[in-house]
């Protein structure tokens, strides 16, 4: 894999955050009515719990081009759906440890912001664009076909099973 | 084939292969986001994307003629897909949703794209920045719109009760009203007494009335109300369910007596030998290990301090009623309730752990609630302030404000009620004793609201000084316990050396004891100052974002009296709509199993935190409970056949987002 990659000053990342509905996404909100600047990088998928974030959705993100993902949950112990963000938490680590074997895994990123840390959404949000500026343009991104129309469920199945990972529980 | 398939199909395909028609709001939402975003630029260039055949820029589309102009654009380009580029979902989607289904729209046909609190405000000078990336979070909500699928929100039926947590006076307010309008209230209280905090101030401001006078005939109003169940000296262990169909679960602590007999006579207290600090004067004088909460007490019965009894059984043989039964356990009692209203209150800055000013340190410095206990008559004086060291009555009285609270040592909000209540305590004690001098230090005086400043000009007229400043070094004298502060007058520009005979620390409301606890029970937010979050600020401060849950009072930060009582009847007030309803709209958001997928696999089912996945045994597939699913999605990423979709949060309608999000930089490079 090509690592060299070129950073020119004007180069700015682009991260994909997905948000659950009742902390981060809410946590964003007051970012935005307090108004804490930061930077134009990240674009926001609201999704219901940190939970339903599947690896498929972060590969074929960070297959398309983005230079980073976070994933942004509430606190463990505040989960609007009890513990769905445990099960986030094995989920997005699993998919870490997958991503390291590729040196993506600093791509990646799982954070916990509550409703009332508009301060902190964009903390993470300045530090996170930090990080990936230091890691540089995501490598695959000048390599993608122009078209990715794979099946999706094909991808999803295929990546869910690379991830037996992801359960994190035992199968029956 | 089986049945089920023969129906869902042609349904499905329906949708599929209806052609998409979309039509793109785009709102300036004044200058909030027109004077950042080109929204006009945003709206020619998702115009050219395929199935968008209109779009549009409203100044304020939330507004009669921006929702006008949905409409008539709806009917006029036969639109089946609406895209709002605005503020936030969690505010306004229930706007647009309504006006989209009025012209026959499903409701979930409206995708809401925030490109106000998450664009324009935190990219405020970065406006070309801004608008590109406004153009991809519409593009990425066009792509998904065209993908959504109808749905129906369900109704779920409401249980006519109502449970309210903490009968304080916005509880107590809160279950008056409800019980008043004709609804079966559960009153929970985890003290002895109903009554809360407002039972323990001597007067309340600016009015200076006798607090127990005015909330003694309210505590006994509840006791009489037939439809208010009170369970004091209890508390809530667990909360199950959702919106009109709340399983609670209350602990009982055992009081070691029996109710029922109890009179509340307290002979019992007369013969027990044990003394204790009293909690209700704040730890000032004592009380028995066996006593009755205080003397307005409701209901007006002892208990057992278990902690402190030496189990001599003194209190046994006074009872003339042989109420006690030292073997008491905690007992439960599960109810059933539509809604839920936490008045959870608050209590006060403790100042000990840090020794603000000095408090902990030197006897004489005391706290606004002791200062308050001690001029009760029922206090532990018999309403005379004494200061500590000496029990002398002191002459000159120095009160600092903002203990606890406007520092950011400590906690930075304003607590709103310490100005009035030092103001209140200068002038009582002022008023009973003449020859007093009082000296209040403050940063600003802050006395909003009806008769608050007259009352500020009241203590001015009377003799109260008012010293705009913070001590900034405390002492006490060796040998007179006198306090000795340097403080800055910031308005004459001075240093001061000053000496009081007693000073009074005006400590802040912080976040109750358990609040923690309930928090995570209700599934409620918390605030940065930690009390619990209302659902919005200005439009919704007693709603929370668990439909059915309310707040009221300090359970949602600092209030005073009035505001905690209006909040206990907006409570009421809201809860009320959906307790005459008998019903409750729920979100259609839900698991579906596509069962020609699904092999069995069981993986779901371990990893749904709501148990709504059972085994359809004959079939061996898994089938969701829409009743108990919450929608989280938590199956869904863990299906490893991609049998489980989430409705709305389809893999196809978020994966379209995804593909989307970079979109733009691909055409621009």
């Amino acid at each position: 894999m090509n690592t060299e990659v070129q950073t020119p000053d004007a180069w700015e990342p682009n991260i994909l955050a997905f948000c659950c509905n009742w902390c981060s996404y809410a946590g964003a909100d007051l970012a935005g009515v307090s108004r804490f600047q930061y930077p134009p990088t990240v674009k926001i998928l609201r999704v219901m719990c940190s939970s339903r974030v599947e690896p498929a959705f972060i590969l074929k993100a960070l297959k398309d081009g983005a230079d980073g993902v976070l994933v942004a949950g509430c606190h463990i112990g505040d989960c609007h759906y009890i513990d769905g963000n445990k099960n986030a938490e094995v989920r997005i680590n699993n998919t870490k440890k997958a991503l390291g074997k590729l040196g993506f895994d600093k791509r990646l990123r799982l954070e916990w912001i509550s409703a009332s840390e508009g301060l902190r959404f964009s903390e993470v949000i300045r530090d996170f664009t930090e990080d990936i500026k230091k890691l540089g343009q995501n490598p695959v991104k000048e390599k993608i076909e122009p078209q990715i129309n794979a099946d999706e469920r094909r991808l999803n199945a295929s990546a869910n099973k690379s991830a037996a990972n992801v359960q994190g529980r035992e199968v029956k | 084939m089986s049945d089920s398939n023969v129906v869902k199909k042609p349904v499905e395909s329906k949708v599929d292969q209806e052609e998409k028609r979309v039509g793109v709001f785009v709102c300036e939402c004044g200058v909030n986001i027109g004077g950042v975003v080109n929204t006009k630029g945003v709206a020619d260039y998702i115009g050219t994307i395929p199935g968008v055949k209109v779009t549009s820029v409203n100044k304020f589309t939330c507004s009669d003629s921006g929702q006008a102009d949905i409409q008539s654009k709806i009917k006029e380009h036969k639109l089946n897909r609406v895209v709002v580029a605005a503020c936030s979902p969690k505010t306004h989607e229930p706007t647009f949703r309504a006006c989209i289904e009025e012209m026959g729209l499903n409701q979930y046909f409206l995708e809401f794209v925030n490109i106000r609190d998450h664009c324009s405000w935190i990219h405020m000078w970065e406006k070309e920045k801004a608008t590109e990336k406004a153009k991809d979070l519409v593009r990425m909500g066009v792509e998904r719109s065209k993908l959504l699928e109808p749905l129906q929100a369900s109704e779920v039926p409401v249980t006519d009760k109502a449970l309210v947590i903490g009968a304080g006076v916005a509880g107590m307010q809160s279950a008056l009203d409800l019980a008043d309008m004709g609804f079966h209230v559960y009153l929970v209280e985890k003290e002895p007494s109903i009554g809360g905090r407002m039972a323990r101030f001597d007067k309340v401001f600016p009015t200076n009335d006798c607090s127990i006078c005015i909330l003694g005939p309210k505590m006994v109003e509840v006791a009489r109300n037939k439809n208010i169940h009170i369970m004091s000296y209890s508390e809530v262990k667990a909360v199950d369910g959702y919106v009109g169909n709340f399983n609670v679960k209350i602990e009982h602590k055992p009081r070691y007596l029996d109710v029922a007999k109890c009179t509340g006579c307290a002979k019992c207290s007369e013969v027990c030998p044990v003394e204790v600090p009293y909690d209700f004067n704040e730890g000032l004088g004592t009380r028995k290990a066996i006593y009755v909460p205080f003397p307005q007490a409701v209901p007006l019965r002892a208990l057992i301090d278990m902690d402190n009894c030496i189990s001599c059984k003194a209190c046994s043989k006074a009872c003339e009623s042989k109420a006690i039964n030292y073997d008491m356990q905690p007992s439960y009692t599960d109810v059933n309730v539509g809604v839920i209203i936490g008045a959870v209150g608050f209590k006060t800055y403790d100042p000990e752990p840090r020794h603000d000013f000095g408090y902990g340190l030197y006897d004489n410095i005391i706290t606004a609630m002791e200062f308050e206990r001690l001029l009760n008559a029922a206090g532990p004086t018999g309403g005379h302030v004494v200061r500590p060291s000496d029990c002398k009555e002191p002459i000159r009285v120095g009160f600092v404000n903002c203990v606890g609270s406007r520092d950011k040592n400590t906690n930075i909000y304003c607590s709103g009620v310490c100005c009035m209540y030092t103001i209140k305590n200068a002038q009582l004690l002022k008023e009973k004793r003449p020859e007093t001098d009082h000296t209040i230090m403050y940063i600003d005086i802050r006395t909003p609201f009806r008769a608050y400043e007259e009352s500020y000009n009241r203590s001015r007229n009377l003799g109260v000084k008012f010293l705009r400043g913070r001590p900034v070094e405390v002492k006490e004298d060796p040998v007179t316990k006198n306090i000795k502060v340097r403080v800055e007058d910031t308005l004459a520009g001075e240093m001061r050396n000053l000496e009081f005979d007693l000073m009074v620390l005006a400590t802040g409301i912080v976040p109750n004891e358990g609040i923690g606890q309930i928090q995570q029970l209700l599934k409620l937010s918390k605030a940065a100052d930690g009390m619990l979050m209302e659902a919005h600020p200005k439009l919704k401060p007693v709603d929370t974002t668990i439909d059915g849950v309310f707040l009221a009072g300090c359970a949602s930060g600092p209030k005073d009296i009035p505001y905690a009582v209006s909040q206990g009847s907006a409570c009421a007030g809201r809860a009320t709509i959906l307790l005459k309803n008998k019903k409750a709209i729920t979100e259609g958001i839900t698991a579906v199993v596509n069962p020609d997928v699904c092999v069995g696999c069981e993986v779901c089912i371990s990893m749904c935190p709501f148990q709504a996945i059972r085994m359809d045994e004959q079939a061996e597939k898994a089938n969701v409970v829409k009743a108990l699913c919450k929608g989280c999605g938590t199956c869904v990423a863990a299906c490893p056949t991609g049998a489980l979709e989430q409705s709305h949060f389809k893999n196809k309608q978020i994966l379209a987002q995804v593909k989307n999000v970079f979109k733009f930089q691909e055409v621009a490079a």
